[in-house]
């Protein structure tokens, strides 16, 4: 019997995802639980194990194509499950096509090669005479594929806007515009920061930091630290290590709005932001106020470099409490970055740079660095903010790693 | 407008249609001296004596009954069951008398009656304090079956309960009684009973329910909100007569319909809406009508974690929103 091989539910609030790289090619046997297939969602990257035993006849979703849960990706005729006349076939047979459905399964409701239309979309697609070529073109975002009455009035927006008649392309297609497909992490990315600056009320405060001591003891004592502890040492687990700190001397910043209160969450659950090829993840150091330094940068290092591999599971990006980004690691030196909804701020580490600064009335040239905080103004005020922003500047300005 | 609760709503509406209209009086056990077991019926003894507000035996066939008897005969009376799971002795009297009298003696005699029935699970309330018998008495023609959810409504509609002409099944889901609380005017107003009420607009699926799980679908649809589906939440708030015209324009906008109720699943008064929809909004549809309801098990279990497994939660509704929304 041929099995479909659907797209699984891969997370509470994952409804699509990417074909990353095919493991099984047709004819392939897989056991079960075998991986088949990477899948690649907004948020993590997966090996899908098999759901049955048997050979892969036919892989139906291309690598990159991108679908609803439930879609057909692929089908596995199961082992032992063959039609009636298995028995009588030699075993050697070179890969049965999939058996030919009984017509009585042609659902009658099926269109156009289409699947099954609902009835309102049923009754849009008379009323507004679309054709069945215009039906195949429309992509379907329900589920397995289903056309949606979304589905529908988006393309009926597009069919206004741009009437089907086929118009004369300009004469010059190398001024023409580029279309980048949205990647669901772009599109995941697009849909959280639009929503964290729709909702939250940002305010921002920046202080500045002179770090020459700090730099000074990773110059002098980097090599010989990770050395000792086996792990690479960055100014990322110092910002952390101070991050947390005032996190734990101010609450109220590692908390959440909602319109019952404010929540205060019991563990600090540092989102660390990674760029990636594709785009940024936020891998969560979970319960970092029981991290030491050494603690800290192992796992930054682990956590980093499986979102790079694109390896990171669920539970290294859920339950984030606050958020740490880095842009000083391109070169910004002044930075303020949108709220990681729903948290109530965000961290960011501007480049070090060094800087004639006044220190006792002479003139030095020092290290310094910019810590922005943007916050959601309805959780705390600009007080407690710059209060906080003070706790970390003064931790890292007072730097003495080795008592730490 | 003073915040009352659900219990003090409806215990107004006593006193002032007691006020209001003599003949009215209510009977029922231990609705007297001690005020009801819920408190609904708190100070009417007091104040209308023993002759209006009766204590009755246990026994719920008589108490319909006598309430038929007195009906008939130029009363009109507020008969309290207990709890909704001590309704079924009554059953005979309700059905083939009570709700047929207007029909067999060609309009002669109505049966100006209410019967007022708290219902539903609540904390620790198990087998026989928390059945929902809404299906049974809506399936019968002749009855008004009613379940309203907020305290305007309970008493704006058991003052219209009392001023009907015919037999009105008046559900009280229990959880409400302390929990729930709203604006109450002062004095005299009605609510007819007919008219569902949109609770909350929304453009992605209707959600129609009643009683206490309406409150729970409304909290639902808040956390939906935030995810991006917006749910227009209907109080059904009317099973017999029914809504239809409110709840066909809904579906229409929506082109989504879900169901909650908590009684059980299987022939629950849920299905009939399911039916309706189905039946009538065929071609608004563009997804398959879905019901969310209590499961198929003799009653609401004791023990924490199955009564748990049986309610009706914000997190089950919330599951059933997203799954339809993006179906």
């Amino acid at each position: 019997m041929v099995t479909d091989v659907r797209l699984p539910q891969l997370g509470e609030s994952t409804y699509e995802a990417t074909i990353g790289r095919w493991l099984k090619a047709p004819g392939d046997r897989v056991e079960r639980f075998e991986p088949l297939v990477e899948l690649i969602t907004d948020k993590v990257n997966v090996e899908m194990p098999s759901p049955v035993a048997g050979r892969v006849v036919e892989i139906v979703a291309q690598e990159g194509q991108t679908l609803p849960v439930g879609a057909v990706i692929a089908r596995v005729e199961e082992d032992g499950v063959q039609a009636q006349a298995a028995g009588t076939e030699p075993a050697a047979q070179p890969a049965a096509a999939p058996e030919p459905e009984p017509p009585a399964a042609q659902a009658p409701a099926e269109r156009a090669g289409v699947g099954r239309l609902s009835p309102l979309v049923s009754r849009l697609v008379e009323e507004h005479g679309i054709s069945a070529e215009e039906l195949r073109q429309i992509q379907g975002t329900g589920v397995g594929g289903r056309i949606t009455k979304q589905d529908v009035l988006r393309y009926l927006e597009r069919r206004t806007a741009a009437p089907v008649v086929e118009a004369p392309r300009p004469a010059a297609p190398a001024a023409a515009e580029q279309r980048v497909a949205l990647s669901p992490v772009r599109r995941a990315i697009a849909e959280r920061m639009s929503r964290a600056k729709r909702e939250i009320p940002h305010a921002y405060g920046v202080v500045e930091a002179d770090v020459t001591e700090l730099v000074r003891w990773y110059t002098a004592h980097r090599e010989a630290f990770e050395r000792q502890h086996g792990v690479r040492l960055t100014y990322t687990a110092f910002f952390a290590r101070a991050a947390v700190e005032a996190l734990r001397a101010f609450p109220v910043v590692n908390a959440q709005w909602s319109e019952d209160g404010i929540v205060i969450k019991p563990h600090v659950n540092l989102g660390v932001a990674v760029s990636v090829e594709d785009g940024l993840v936020v891998p969560v150091i979970h319960r970092a106020e029981e991290k030491s330094l050494v603690g800290l940068a192992r796992e930054l290092e682990e956590l980093t470099r499986r979102a790079r591999e694109g390896r990171l599971t669920l539970e290294d990006v859920q339950g984030g409490t606050f958020t740490l980004t880095n842009p000083g690691v391109f070169g910004s030196i002044w930075s303020m970055p949108i709220i990681n909804y729903p948290q109530a701020a965000i961290l960011a580490t501007d480049a070090i740079v060094k800087r004639a600064v006044v220190r006792d009335d002479a003139i030095a040239i020092r290290s310094v660095m910019h810590l922005g905080l943007s916050f959601d103004h309805r959780v705390f005020d600009g007080a407690v903010a710059v209060r906080f922003l003070n706790h970390v500047k003064a931790t890292l300005e007072a730097v003495d790693p080795v008592t730490r | 407008m003073p915040e009352l609760r659900y219990v003090d709503a409806l215990n107004r509406a006593h006193h002032e249609e007691m006020e209001r209209d003599e003949r009215v009086v209510v009977l029922g056990e231990d609705v007297g001296r001690k005020g009801g077991v819920f408190g609904v019926t708190q100070g009417l003894y007091e104040r209308f004596g023993e002759e209006r507000v009766l204590d009755t035996p246990l026994a719920e066939s008589a108490i319909v009954g006598c309430a038929i008897g007195m009906a008939c005969n130029g009363l009109v009376p507020i008969a309290e069951i207990q709890f909704a799971d001590f309704i079924h002795p009554a059953f005979d009297q309700i059905v083939s008398e009570a709700a047929r009298m207007r029909y067999r003696s060609n309009g002669n005699y109505g049966v100006p009656m209410v019967i007022r029935v708290p219902y539903g699970g609540a904390h620790g309330t198990a087998l026989y304090h928390s059945q929902c018998v809404e299906a049974f008495y809506a399936h019968v023609p002749g009855l008004k079956v009613v379940a309203p959810s907020t305290p305007y409504d309970a008493k704006g509609m058991l003052k219209s309960a009392v001023r009907d002409p015919d037999p009105v099944l008046f559900l009280e889901h229990k959880r409400m009684y302390r929990l729930v609380r709203g604006e109450v005017p002062e004095g005299d107003y009605t609510v007819p009973l007919g008219p569902a009420a949109v609770r909350r607009e929304g453009r992605d699926l209707s959600l129609f329910s009643y009683g206490w799980t309406l409150h729970e679908a409304l909290a639902a649809a808040e956390t939906a909100a935030q995810e991006g589906i917006e749910v227009e939440v209907v109080d059904v708030r009317c099973l017999r007569p029914l809504d239809k015209d409110t709840i066909l324009r809904s579906v229409a906008k929506t082109n989504k319909a879900l169901v909650v109720y908590e009684d059980n699943r299987f022939g629950g008064f849920g299905a009939e809406l399911a039916a309706l929809i189905a039946e009538e909004a065929f071609e608004d549809l563009d997804g398959p009508v879905a019901r969310l309801a209590g499961p198929d098990v003799p009653g609401i279990p004791f023990a924490k974690p199955l009564e748990q497994w049986y309610w009706i939660s914000q997190d089950k509704i919330l599951e059933a929103v997203r799954r339809l929304a993006h179906y």
